[in-house]
């Protein structure tokens, strides 16, 4: 039986492993941080670390107050709203894309709206960029959060009731230290989907260079164009993988 | 001055019917069997379950009223409640735990470090203040809740189960410390257990609960000595039987006559005292006015005593010698005569 395993697990790891190597393999060790100084991929680095982080402060804005309802509330429709929540993980990004296009855009469901009265147009705009990564990576921190607060045990908000706390007190206070480790759970794996995004971004978003383009679309063009550049950058993408991976080990692979 | 409540509340199975009154520097135990309803009557009080029914006052001021609508929320209430497990913040020191309250009611921070620590102090934990829960001792976790249930002077203390937490040995340590602590406090007290030996060492009045009712109120020793239910009679380890009464004779309603040395007349509960009891293998003479033939059912050995259960026409709970029991051979479950005096039955009404 284990044999029998043994050589399918062997090809999986091989094929998991071996595009790696051809990266690592590839990679212009010499010359890679003169690669990765060039104005156009620090500028690709800079708008992505905006565009990422703009996402995850927007998820963590809305999806904790979401994830809080979802656990705590019963409300009509709340199977509903969960699952529409973590639509955008099945969705294909480029179809969250479009669909993003069609609600805000100048002349989307919403986007009209925004531009009529507030000015504001999203589509092609580095504002833009960050609501096509935070549409695809907030279920991740819903999800996480969510779970979270369903684990905790709720009878330490009723001790901090009897101490004299509100309910507002009580959730900064007792609350989110709780939940903390599955917020940043939540967060980390945010942060590394959306410094991912790409087909949801090129859709909405285009690809204008300072603008809306960040890591993942630079390293795409560069392809066609600068093969080194390209791979310094996915260079970058992998090791910040390779952080969140470390960082959040304990929480999936507790050590036995 | 004082809590007055009438609770009435339906929670999955459990319906819970209480009225209860506590005056102020009294320490009232609840005491009941698992799910009499004992922690959910806190919970009430503490206002973190609401009532269908009933109304909660504390020394004049109105808690919760269902009939009108009136509720205190349970942060305004001025209650302190350890909990079973006593739900100490893990990501707060032994310190900031007791200072939570403090702070919650808005005392300022040094104020709240000073009075917290003047209180781990107290319950002899000034060196563990920096602790987080997790490095605490069973028994150490237990005197830091209890410094922050009282460290923001409640008028009602409630205390759920504050021992059961702890193996045998630390318990009489920490019930003795209980003990002193509760007594330095005068507002109003009210402690649940499901153990006697606590209950009787730590109540000032007894208010047995079960099935969410409460079947007999008194002090201890009072309790003890005449029992109301089967549950209390089996805490107590006496026999408890109930019947009706004409004269010295009591018809037992599960069959079989008891007779007395006193005169009564209705309905009544009759407790006797297993050492009470006499063992024979024949059939005895003389004084004893209520003998049973029966068979030794089940030994324990209780203390240096063993207790037999006999069963027959009247089921009666003896507690012998050691010798007494090889020589009458009753672990082989033989016939056996049980008899009891008169003056050994306590009869009060049902």
């Amino acid at each position: 039986m284990p044999a029998l395993f043994a050589v399918p697990a062997a090809v999986a790891v091989a094929f998991l492993a071996v595009p790696l190597l051809g990266l690592l393999g590839r990679t212009p060790w010499g010359s890679i941080a003169a690669e990765l100084a060039t104005p156009r991929v620090l500028e690709a680095l800079r708008l992505s670390l905006v565009c990422s982080l703009g996402a995850v402060a927007v998820s963590v804005v809305l999806g904790v107050p979401l994830a809080f309802l979802l656990a705590r509330v019963e409300f009509p429709g709340r199977n509903l709203v969960r699952a529409l929540t973590t639509l955008p993980m099945v969705l294909p990004p480029v179809v969250g894309g479009v669909a993003l296009l069609l609600a805000f855009g100048r002349r989307g469901l919403a986007g009209q709206w925004l531009d009529q009265w507030f000015g504001i147009t999203l589509p092609f705009t580095t504002a833009g960029a960050i609501l096509a990564e935070a549409f695809v990576a907030m279920p991740f921190l819903v999800i996480s959060t969510e779970a979270g607060l369903r684990a905790m045990d709720r009878r330490f908000e009723d001790a901090a009731a009897t101490l004299g706390a509100g309910r507002w007190l009580t959730f900064r206070r007792v609350t989110l230290p709780l939940i903390a480790p599955s917020l940043f759970a939540g967060i980390a794996l945010c942060w590394a989907r959306a410094l991912g995004e790409f087909g949801a971004t090129i859709t909405f978003a285009g690809n204008l260079p300072g603008v809306t383009q960040t890591m993942p679309l630079a390293v795409y063009i560069a392809l066609e164009t600068d093969l080194e550049a390209a791979i310094a950058l996915s260079l970058v993408l992998l090791a910040i993988s390779l952080v969140v991976l470390v960082a959040l080990r304990d929480r999936w692979f507790p050590t036995a | 001055m004082s809590l007055e409540a009438r609770v009435e509340l339906r929670l999955g199975q459990l319906a819970l019917e209480v009225e209860l009154a506590v005056a102020t520097g009294e320490l009232v135990v609840l005491l009941g069997p698992n799910g009499a309803g004992k922690t959910t009557l806190l919970r009430a009080l503490a206002g973190l379950v609401a009532l269908d029914r009933g109304r909660v006052a504390l020394d004049g001021q109105v808690l919760e009223d269902a009939a009108t609508g009136d509720w205190v929320p349970t942060e305004r209430r001025p209650i302190g409640f350890v909990f079973q497990d006593y739900l100490l913040f893990p990501h707060l020191s032994a310190l900031e735990n007791v200072a939570f309250g403090l702070r919650a009611r808005g005392v300022g921070r040094d104020e709240a470090r000073r009075r917290a620590a003047a209180w781990l102090e107290r319950v002899g934990l000034a060196g563990q203040a920096g602790a987080r829960p997790r490095a605490l001792s069973g028994g150490q976790a237990q005197r830091v809740a209890l410094a922050r249930a009282m460290v923001a002077d409640p008028r009602l203390l409630l205390l759920d189960e504050p021992l059961a937490a702890l193996d045998a040995a630390t318990r009489t340590e920490v019930r003795r410390d209980l003990r002193r602590h509760l007594a330095s406090f005068d507002g109003t007290r009210l402690l649940v257990t499901h153990d006697p030996l606590e209950a009787m060492a730590l109540a000032d009045r007894l208010v047995i609960l079960e099935g969410g009712r409460v079947t007999q109120t008194g002090g201890p020793a009072e309790v003890s000595a005449r029992p109301r239910s089967r549950y209390v009679a089996e805490l107590v380890g006496v026999n408890l039987f109930r019947g009706r009464a004409a004269g010295p004779a009591v018809e037992l309603g599960a069959g079989g006559v008891l007779v007395t040395a006193g005169d009564h007349d209705g309905e009544v509960y009759a407790a006797v005292h297993p050492h009470a009891v006499s063992l024979h293998r024949h059939r005895p003479e003389g004084t004893p006015r209520n003998v049973w033939a029966g068979t030794a059912d089940t030994l324990d050995v209780v203390g240096d005593r063993v207790r037999v259960r006999v069963a027959g026409p009247v089921p009666i709970v003896a507690e012998v010698t050691p010798a007494a029991a090889s020589e009458l051979r009753l672990a082989d479950g033989g016939p056996v005569w049980a008899s009891v005096k008169a003056t050994e039955v306590t009869v009060y009404p049902a």
